[in-house]
């Protein structure tokens, strides 16, 4: 029991093993994989009587757990509705709460030179939450490519292994005729629309994050269909992060500039253009621009370092 | 306008950009350029800090051409300029002393490593100097992902669990809080603090209105509580600290958690008004809460029988400290939680990156069992860990004696008798724990049981200069106290 403790403290036992693989393909190197592990398992979780130890302390914890969940989610629950039920009608009884939103819906075209109210309010009026926001899509990429992403040292261990030589033989979409041929009809159309979307941000609904959105969904399309390796003759890992880094830095300086400007009271010169026209809006489209690719490459990026550990092949 | 008050925003869109240039970078030039980087940002902060504390007001540094109630805003007192350029160089210095063990993590992921400190960084700065409560949020976000990440860099079974754990409640807690935001947004029409004061001063003579704003208030709260440890919700920290790298848990110990306290204070100070605040049930829950994690932290802190988990486990109890003294209220419990923030930043980081040291001279465990004599193997840590861990039971001349003399002063200062007598009493029972795990440990780690030859690593640089930074800081906060204590109130004078 201490020993085996001990060997978990030091991470030689990992209690996810064997939980969380879920695929249970026909291969004879998964299959010699999870045999060796469940004989480690044996081996190392030892006597029966340990075990009854901690499945009985297990069951007793998870039965007051059980209890004391259910309990405060229905307390939650409870004052949650209790409290909304005491909120003022929206409009009728709370004149003095739509101050803002009155002066965003009235001033916002003028102010912002963007058709678009909600394009004007999250890159003009409140840029400084959205330049956060467009940052916050990048940590998380960066947290799964910590998680993911292979190297030199993943590639010793067996279990590396069994990816990086299987990677490509299940779920292998690209023998698919119908996907193929209807990847080919719709890849230009989602890529079309995607683009229309995101330049269009300033005008109507759309934007940087939406329109990112579906040119991704464009990328992780194509390489299902194509596989990864004709992905890979135009989007390396190296074009995804120039193309992250600099978007996320004119963004960031961009931004910068503006606030800068606009707190010590210099004219910043970007031309707001006439409200409509794609070129308006001032710095709203070339931002939608930037955030539209970060969003691309990084719902890309989720795609391929899930399947395959890394985001754009050998580089 | 003077130059100065473009720092904070150079501070925060820099650091946001860092993050992104880290990702760009070789492994050694990304730590190069962060350790670089944070001593250009530490400049900065002192001299915001100076000017603040010349002018004797705070700024307000619109983001943008939009003015107060339609633009974001951040704004720079004292106590913020302070806060960021304590939490700026305890980052600097976990960083460097923990360096030696980032060698042991994988080569491609220290340059992501570096990128993560950059953002979280950004986000630091960001929550201190805010002046918009939604702001806040999305940079709680940033936060919540970058600690995160900085934990489960340290690719073992246990950290990832632990990962999960963390993230499951740090994302319960930034749910409540989005919840509480957007209930305040709903009843006052306002997400920047000052005008969203001015609504609320105004709703609370309403009864209907009073009600919604204080079940917003208990959620935000419940939310920032769940996210910084306050008992009942401290289990995720011995797993999350006793687990991370040791820079990792130096930072999330000190800095993470304290971050959103500080927010939290923020948004009593400046949002509700601690008038209003005064005058709300939730300070008794926060200060029966407090004296709760005292006890009961101090108390798991004994059973621990590792060395890591113990020092988590005494994390869980000075949080209960802060929230005792905000709970209290009163000009010195807000002092004396202010006060002791930056005193259990300074001590924990210290006590978070001297546990491995001593565990690499005792084959690299950490239970106490292998520890016996491991100060007497490399003298350093166990020196620092003494004068840590002196610290932490309050000791005169140490940091730790000043923070319980204030909670004294806040107690026996505070107009209700019922909420003196029972602070005391916790004071008293957890000090008294306090020694009695810390002293213990002291007495086993110098111990030389002779099982074990002496193998020094030898005193190097990058590992003792940041330990003597946070050493002299801790004593300058314990011998000149009273200096500290003013700049707090000065800080607080222009906080609301």
């Amino acid at each position: 029991m201490n020993e085996t403790f001990r060997r978990f403290l030091d991470g030689e036992i990992d209690p996810l093993e064997g939980i969380m693989n879920v695929a249970e393909e026909e291969d004879s190197g998964r299959k010699e994989l999870t045999a060796a592990m469940k004989r480690r398992h044996r081996t190392v979780i030892g006597t029966s009587k340990a075990q009854k130890l901690m499945r009985a302390e297990k069951e007793s914890y998870y039965r007051v757990y059980n209890v004391v969940a259910v309990i405060s989610c229905i307390l939650l629950i409870g004052v949650l509705l209790f409290t909304v039920a005491h909120l003022p009608r929206y409009g009728a009884e709370n004149p003095r709460a739509t101050e803002v939103m009155d002066r965003y819906i009235e001033r916002g075209v003028e102010e912002t030179g963007a058709v678009n109210v909600v394009a004007g309010m999250i890159l003009d009026y409140r840029a400084f939450d959205t330049l956060g926001e467009s940052h916050v899509l990048f940590t998380a990429l960066v947290c799964v490519m910590i998680l993911l992403i292979m190297d030199k040292k993943n590639m010793r261990t067996g279990y590396e292994d069994y990816y990086t030589t299987t990677r490509e033989r299940f779920h292998d979409l690209t023998t698919e005729a119908i996907l193929r041929n209807v990847a080919i009809v719709l890849i230009p159309c989602i890529f079309v629309y995607g683009l229309y979307v995101l330049l269009n941000g300033q005008n109507g609904p759309g934007g940087g994050f939406s329109g990112g959105a579906v040119m991704g969904s464009g990328l992780i399309i194509a390489s299902a269909a194509f596989g990864f390796d004709r992905m890979d003759r135009f989007f390396t890992a190296r074009v995804s992060a120039w193309i992250t880094f600099s978007s996320l830095a004119f963004y960031s300086f961009a931004k910068g500039y503006v606030f800068f400007t606009g707190a010590n009271g210099i004219p910043n010169g970007v031309p707001k253009g006439t409200p409509g026209n794609i070129l308006s809006g001032g710095l709203i489209l070339p931002l939608d621009i930037a955030v539209g690719l970060v969003v691309a490459c990084t719902m890309f990026g989720f795609y391929s370092l899930f399947r395959r550990g890394t985001i754009g092949g050998a580089s | 306008m003077e130059a100065v008050k473009n720092i904070p925003l150079f501070a925060i869109v820099l650091s946001l950009f860092s993050g992104v240039l880290c990702t760009m970078l070789k492994n050694k030039a990304a730590r190069i350029y962060t350790v670089l980087f944070e001593c250009a940002l530490i400049a900065g902060m002192a001299l915001v800090l100076i000017y603040t504390l010349q002018t004797g007001t705070s700024f307000t540094y619109v983001m943008g051409e939009f003015p107060a109630p339609w633009g974001n805003e951040i704004r720079a007192g004292a106590l913020e300029a302070g806060m960021a350029l304590l939490f700026l160089i305890v980052m600097l210095m976990s960083v460097i002393a923990g360096m030696h063990y980032l060698d042991d993590m994988d080569a491609s992921r220290v340059h992501l490593y570096a990128a993560l400190l950059n953002l979280m960084t950004a986000a630091l700065l960001a929550e201190i100097f805010t002046n918009d409560i939604f702001t806040g949020y999305v940079f709680v976000e940033i936060m919540t992902l970058t600690s995160c990440g900085i934990l489960i860099v340290r690719e073992i079974g246990r950290t990832t669990l632990a990962a999960i754990r963390y993230m499951i409640m740090n994302l319960l807690g930034s749910g409540l809080f989005l919840l509480g935001v957007v209930l305040l947004y709903d009843v006052t029409g306002h997400l920047l603090m000052v005008p969203m004061h001015q609504e609320i001063i105004e709703l609370m003579k309403d009864p209907g209105s009073a009600l919604v704003l204080t079940m917003a208030t208990g959620i935000l709260t419940l939310g920032l509580a769940i996210k910084s440890g306050l008992f009942p919700f401290h289990y995720w920290m011995p797993d999350t600290y006793g687990w991370a790298t040791p820079t990792s848990a130096a930072i999330l110990s000190s800095l993470v958690s304290k971050c959103y306290i500080f927010l939290l204070i923020k948004i009593y100070w400046r949002v509700l008004g601690t008038d209003v605040f005064a005058a709300m049930p939730l300070k008794y829950i926060l200060f029966a809460l407090g004296l709760c994690g005292m006890v009961f932290g101090s108390v798991s802190a004994l059973r621990a029988t590792n060395i890591n988990r113990m020092v988590a486990f005494s994390s869980a109890a000075q949080i209960g400290y802060i929230y005792a003294g905000i709970g209290l209220g009163g000009r010195y419990g807000w002092i004396a939680a202010i006060f002791h923030i930056a005193v259990h930043a300074v001590t924990k980081s210290m006590l978070f990156l001297t546990t491995p040291r001593l565990a690499e001279v005792s084959d690299n465990s950490l239970l106490f069992k292998n520890l016996t004599g491991s100060a007497i193997r490399d003298r350093d840590a166990g020196a620092f860990f003494l004068m840590g861990s002196l610290s932490m039971i309050g000791i005169p001349i140490f940091a730790g004696f000043s923070s319980k003399l204030l909670f004294g002063i806040a107690a026996v200062s505070s107009a209700s008798e019922p909420m003196m007598l029972l602070l005391m009493l916790a004071l008293a029972l957890s000090s008294v724990l306090n020694a009695l795990y810390f002293l213990r440990t002291v007495i086993r780690i110098f111990r030389d049981d002779g099982s074990r030859k002496i193998c020094p690593i030898g005193g190097r640089w990058d590992y003792l200069m940041p330990m003597l930074v946070l050493i002299v800081i801790n004593l300058l906060l314990g011998l000149a106290s009273g200096v500290f204590v003013g700049w707090i109130e000065t800080g607080l004078s222009m906080f609301a």
